[in-house]
């Protein structure tokens, strides 16, 4: 049953992946895109990431689409389509040959697994290492002021002259 | 063969080759900046599969996941940011046509 939903699953991403890749239309390669960021999110629950999969809706689904799609519309782009470059063969012959090294190496390193049953409710557990004693504080605090450097340089990229 | 690690490392794999593809093909920006969401998400499943598999009883990996779409939302905001600040100036998002920075 869970075998099953994993193919299924990674059928439809790698289907909306190369969707977004191949499409001539800029809009609908951003709805396919929408689809990817949808079946990542099961694709966590499936690995018991629970939090994650909520926030891979928040964040990707909820925000990032929409932010794509606003630039789509602002960029009067729509009609001259997503053409591809004059490197066309080579970037699929790079992508290929690095997909395959990434592929030969998975199959043939011999991982180290652990046989424990993982967490099963995970937002008190990653909550308790980001804030807590002995974790993550400092990374947290410093994501923080790269997002207000985020923010604040968007603005003042975009702002009129 | 039930599914496990290698699984979800070579969808992952697939995913990043894909998006890769995508950055060094496309011509309009905006697909560029779409095809690096592909491979930010493809690194996040990797990362969270090795936490599953690998040290079940840490978080580590999908904590680090949380810290990588964070920065991937800073990173779309300030890239569209960009985009449209070269598009005011250049009415076109052709990455064929931003050579501004060239000399």
């Amino acid at each position: 049953m869970f075998d099953i939903v994993f193919w299924i699953l990674a059928a439809v991403t790698v289907g909306a992946a190369l969707a977004v890749v191949i499409l001539r239309d800029v809009f609908r390669a951003a709805l396919s895109l929408v689809l990817l960021f949808l079946t990542i999110a099961v694709i966590y629950i499936t690995l018991y990431a629970d939090f994650l999969a909520v926030a891979q809706i928040l964040i990707y689904v909820g925000a990032i689409s929409i932010l794509i799609i606003v630039a789509i519309m602002l960029t009067r782009e729509v009609w001259h389509g997503s053409p591809s470059g004059k490197l066309r063969i080579p970037a699929l012959v790079v992508s290929l040959l690095l997909l395959g090294i990434l592929v030969f190496t998975v199959v043939s390193t011999k991982w180290e697994m652990s046989g424990e049953s993982p967490q099963q409710p995970t937002t008190a557990a990653i909550g308790s290492s980001l804030f807590g004693e002995g974790g993550f504080i400092l990374p947290v605090e410093i994501t923080a002021v790269l997002l207000l450097a985020a923010v604040l340089g968007a603005i003042v990229l975009i702002r009129e002259k | 063969m039930s599914v496990g690690l290698e699984h979800y490392l070579v969808l992952s794999a697939v995913l990043f080759s894909i998006g890769l593809y995508g950055v060094l093909a496309k011509r309009n920006a905006v697909v560029i900046l779409m095809c690096i969401e592909i491979m930010l998400n493809a690194v996040n499943i990797a990362l969270v599969a090795f936490s599953r598999y690998v040290v079940p009883m840490f978080l580590t990996g999908q904590i680090f996941a949380i810290f990588v779409i964070v920065v991937a939302a800073a990173e779309a905001a300030v890239g569209i940011a960009i985009i449209i600040a070269i598009y005011r100036s250049r009415e076109s998002v052709d990455v064929d046509k931003f050579d501004l920075m060239k000399w």
